[in-house]
């Protein structure tokens, strides 16, 4: 019957008492907290129409987490594209002459056991971490959601399938899986890398996308569509992907800054990027032997990294509690 | 009088600014009177109820002004403690959907004896042997064999009777009841509301029916409170309001339901939708759907103008209304 | 009414003049099954095992039952959302119980459904405009393109809502504003038949009404047929021409409203109208209450012989061993008058018990 019988609904929560589950009573009575475009006495609503991404911009808008990892991430992007604009030095001209001088006018970070500037390598690492993120992440995200959402939506034998083959990925520890299988690579790129995390990465996603997609899949307007005739890719297309899409984009954001992180420790370790090449886990590796003597040419990059990898996860934070309708 | 809510005020703090979900409602029930609380989604029926059992959740929610006194007893004063003592032994409520207010890991035996225990200092298997009693006093068949099941190995009817049960326990002097059998079939829902009606009159209880359903409150109750956006608007002994309505709304809902007895052609349908509590109405908040309404009900909050003895009703043409 | 050739006392109730839906033995049982790898079958849901009825054009069947009853499940396979395990469905006359791809299409434009719960059924990520459109998407032959805005906009109109809110998002609807825009979508493909899985009992009291007297304007308007599926008796006696009560899959009574509410013959129906509470309170004193005992059994576990038995208050041995057949109760074949209507039941007999 009418009343408290509406299934959760984003909007009604605000009231939640915590008491009675889906059909809570304080949140019941909230019900018309929600906006009321058409009021009884027929008034003209003012407010612009609203969608849900809309309703999360502006909320993002307004988080100072946001903010900062906002601008920190547009600055990484930034300077890994054109490292030359804030380092217009080379990041290969060393001296070894200078090997672990601490910071001197014009070299503010000091220079490694090599005598390279740290400062300039520290900046120039900044694209093999920003590639290998933004790139496995991608990867991740386009093969985890596609194979989650074909799973989730038609179940079955492919689902079973599929399922029981990403709990064996589950099973590989991360690092030792890439000791053995990027030491067989000789290729010093970025390439190898992204190719691994994808291959080990898409299960996270795929399990989640499987998951929404299925939640999605049981909502009535989905039968509606199907009652009317559309087509399975229009149903996927339509109206499951974009109410299943938001936790994937959550998870990924925050995945993207573990996967620099792991790209970090694959070059500490020296399967990653090897040398020449700059990397933030190269510039780590090579600083740990002589840390007591020259601590700048490890807290550097290591700094670097710390901050990225945060702000990315900064970021995940704000865009869940954006999406997520339990808090609005 | 055994319970007595007086001008209770209660607003939500939300994002987009206060809601203002209880303004100024006034009820009392006594001892072996079944008072029905009658109102829609949003009237402010049940978050009223759970001010009374001090279970409204605070932030966001918070009361704001009025007194509610049970047994000569301002609640609203009392320490926390001595609160939740009132709660169990002196008055219980029994929500809409027992599958979520009941612990789904525990038995129903160990949930009813967890009453005895606390509010007792019973030992486990005395509480054990109450609990079979209990669920045998709300007709469960084969209680002393279920008494170590899970919820969820109950029916939807079996459970609400579970419910009634534990509101039981401690024989409370008043329960509250939050649409009992909205979740139920109309066969089990004709069972339980017996039920319940027969545990009032032996155990002498007063019963707070909140409920939307004219019919369960034709068939059970003593006397009315019909609420809108927040507020009483007509109460009244269960026989006159049926008769002759003394409120627009009241008339309107009766109006609106179809009848089982008879075959109407159109329906009357109260115009509009019931406002947001973010955005009450001024004056009187119903005047926008109401067919009568004139100038002054859109600038002067009507009080609950005294009908007759025991009648009230907050419409300023309450005359109008009751000669239909 | 002298039906010629009515054997064993079939077909009582005077057909409709122009059938638009015939169903008979309709049977859905979903499998219950053990194992993980290798699943072995142990028994079904029996969910709807047996439905015969026709829908006249232009009329109104509604069905009552309490949950688990099946008549959800009914709803479904009218709307070939899900497959019958058995029976037939036609659609004037031809056989669409298995049609697939673009054959199954096209009969979907005719019959159409509105869901109980006006929260779930809209998509959230589309405006109004979007939702309402689309079956003008799936069907790009119903309205050619540069009419479909104008179409919309005309519906949301017939349904009473402002037309300028096509561009509005469901959430910031009312639970019976979103209702009026589930009707308008299925309203888009001029339907002849509407399949209400019951549409108001989501709303407020006050909003039921609303609705409920919007689809019987539309019904004139645009000469629907409805199969309204509901719990409420009430709503369904206000809105239909005939009714059919189900219990256990099965529909164990079925006729005229005024047959079945006023002269019901199965005990089933019985205890259902008279467990309804009747908002007057001088009703209290001399109702004939029946109180059913115990719960409605499993779908899985069917008792033998009528279903009904284990709950009856008549049940006796025969009961248990005879399954009854949906027909006029031999005791009232050659009785005219309303008490001669399809109730399945052995042991029939008319009992008033709305008054």
């Amino acid at each position: 019957m009418p009343d408290q019988q509406q299934p959760y609904e984003p909007e009604r929560a605000v009231a939640g008492t915590g008491m009675g589950g889906g059909m809570d009573l304080a949140a019941s009575e909230a019900a018309t907290l929600e906006p009321d475009p058409e009021r009884p006495d027929g008034a003209r609503p003012q407010d612009r129409p609203r969608s849900l991404w809309s309703d999360a911009w502006r909320d993002l808008r307004r988080n100072p987490v946001f903010l900062v990892s906002a601008l920190v991430i547009c600055f990484l992007v930034l300077i890994a594209i054109w490292p030359s604009l804030i380092a217009p030095g080379n990041p290969l001209s060393c001296d070894l002459a200078r090997a672990q001088d601490g910071p001197s006018p014009g070299h503010p970070f000091g220079f490694d056991g090599q005598g390279c500037d740290v400062y300039t390598r520290t900046v120039h690492g900044a694209r093999a971490s920003v590639t290998v993120g933004v790139c496995a992440t991608l990867g991740v995200a386009v093969l985890g959601s596609v194979l989650g959402a074909l799973a989730g939506f038609f179940g079955g034998g492919w689902d079973a399938v599929l399922s029981r083959i990403t709990d064996v990925f589950f099973a590989i520890p991360v690092v030792l899986g890439g000791l053995v299988l990027l030491s067989v690579v000789t290729s010093n790129t970025v390439w190898p890398v992204v190719g691994f995390i994808v291959l080990l990465g898409w299960p996270q996603i795929y399990r989640i996308a499987r998951g929404s997609v299925i939640t999605a899949k049981q909502h009535d307007y989905v039968q509606a569509a199907r009652a009317l005739g559309a087509s399975d890719a229009r149903i996927l297309l339509r109206h499951i992907a974009p109410n299943a899409v938001a936790p994937v984009i959550v998870v990924a954001t925050i995945a993207l800054g573990t996967y620099i992180s792991l790209e970090a420790t694959l070059s500490y370790l020296g399967v990653g990027l090897k040398p020449p090449s700059v990397s933030w886990g190269i510039e780590i590796s090579a600083a740990s032997p002589y840390v007591r003597n020259a601590p700048h040419a490890l807290l550097w990059p290591a700094g670097a990294l710390a901050v990225t990898v945060l702000a990315f996860i900064m970021l995940g934070d704000a865009v869940r509690d954006a999406l997520d309708p339990k808090l609005r | 009088m055994l319970l007595e809510v007086r001008d209770l005020h209660v607003e939500f703090r939300t994002r987009d600014g206060a809601a203002h979900a209880v303004n100024g409602v006034t009820y009392a029930v006594d001892a072996g009177e079944t008072l029905a609380v009658l109102g829609e989604s949003g009237s402010g029926k049940s978050v009223t109820a759970q001010a009374v059992m001090g279970i409204l959740d605070m932030p966001p929610g918070r009361i704001t002004g009025g007194e509610i006194r049970f047994q000569d007893r301002d609640l609203l004063t009392l320490k926390e403690e001595e609160r939740r003592r009132v709660r169990g032994a002196g008055m219980a409520m029994i929500f809409q959907d027992a599958l979520s207010a009941l612990n789904p890991v525990l038995t129903v035996g160990d949930q009813l004896g967890e009453m005895f225990r606390v509010h007792r200092g019973m030992s486990r298997r005395a509480a054990r042997a109450e609990a079979v009693r209990l669920m045998d006093r709300v007709r469960i068949p084969a209680a002393a064999q279920r008494v170590g099941d899970y919820p969820h190995q109950f029916s939807g009817g079996m459970r609400q009777r579970i419910m009634i049960a534990m509101a039981l326990a401690l024989e409370p002097d008043l329960i509250i009841a939050d649409e009992p059998t909205t979740a139920l079939d109309v066969t089990v829902q004709a069972q339980v509301m017996d039920l319940l009606a027969e545990l009032r009159r032996e155990y002498d209880m007063g019963l707070v029916l909140i409920t939307h359903d004219l019919g369960v409150v034709a068939d059970v109750a003593d006397k009315i409170a019909v609420m809108y956006a927040g507020r009483i608007v007509e109460t009244a002994p269960v026989h006159d309001i049926y008769k002759r309505p003394a409120h627009p709304y009241t008339r309107g809902l009766l109006d609106s339901v179809p009848r089982l007895d008879r075959k109407g052609r159109e329906l009357y349908a109260i115009k509009g939708l019931p406002p947001s509590l973010r955005a009450v109405p001024p004056g009187c908040a119903f005047h926008p759907r109401c067919p009568m309404a004139r100038d002054v009900c859109r600038t002067d909050v009507p009080p609950l103008y005294e009908v007759s003895e025991d009648r009230g009703s907050a419409c300023h043409f309450w005359r109008e209304c009751l000669d239909g | 009414m002298a039906e010629p050739a009515a054997p064993g006392g079939r077909a009582s109730t005077t057909a409709p003049a122009e059938p638009v839906l015939e169903v008979s033995g309709l049977v859905k049982h979903y499998p219950l099954t053990q194992g993980v790898l290798f699943k072995k079958q142990v028994g079904a849901v029996r969910a709807v095992d047996g439905v015969d009825f026709v829908l006249g054009r232009g009329e109104t069947l509604g069905i009552v039952g309490e949950s688990g009853c099946g008549k959800s499940t009914v709803a479904k396979l009218l709307c070939h959302l899900e497959r019958p395990t058995a029976g037939t469905i036609r659609y004037r006359g031809e056989d669409v119980t298995r049609l697939s791809g673009r054959a199954l299409k096209a009969v979907r434009r005719n019959v159409q459904m509105v869901f109980q719960d006006p929260y779930t059924s809209l998509n959230p990520r589309m405006t109004v405009g979007d939702i309402v459109g689309e079956p003008y998407e799936i069907h790009p032959e119903a309205a050619p393109k540069g009419d479909r805005r104008r179409r919309v906009r005309e519906l949301l109109d017939v349904v009473g809502l402002d037309p300028d809110y096509v561009n509005r998002y469901p959430h910031q609807f009312s639970g019976g504003q979103r209702q009026r825009i589930g009707i308008a979508r299925g309203l888009a493909l001029r339907p002849e038949v509407i399949v209400a899985d019951e549409p108001v009992s989501a709303l407020d009291v006050s909003v039921q009404a609303q609705v409920i007297n919007l689809m019987e304007r539309l019904q004139d308007e645009f000469d629907l047929s409805y199969v309204f599926i509901a719990h409420d008796l009430s709503i369904v006696r206000h809105i239909s021409d005939r009714v059919g009560v189900m219990y256990l899959g099965r529909i164990v009574e079925t006729g005229t409203d005024t047959e079945i509410y006023e002269h019901p013959t199965h005990p089933y129906t019985q205890a259902l109208l008279s467990a309804v509470p009747v908002p007057d309170p001088e009703a209290r004193a001399h109702r004939d209450r029946i109180i059913l005992s115990g719960d409605v059994p499993s779908p899985a576990a069917v008792p033998s012989g009528c279903r009904f038995r284990t709950r009856c208050f008549k049940a006796r041995e025969r009961c248990a061993l005879e399954v009854p057949e949906l027909a006029v109760p031999a005791e009232f074949r050659h009785q005219q008058g309303p008490a001669a209507h399809d109730s399945a039941c052995l042991f029939a007999a008319e009992r008033q018990v709305v008054r």
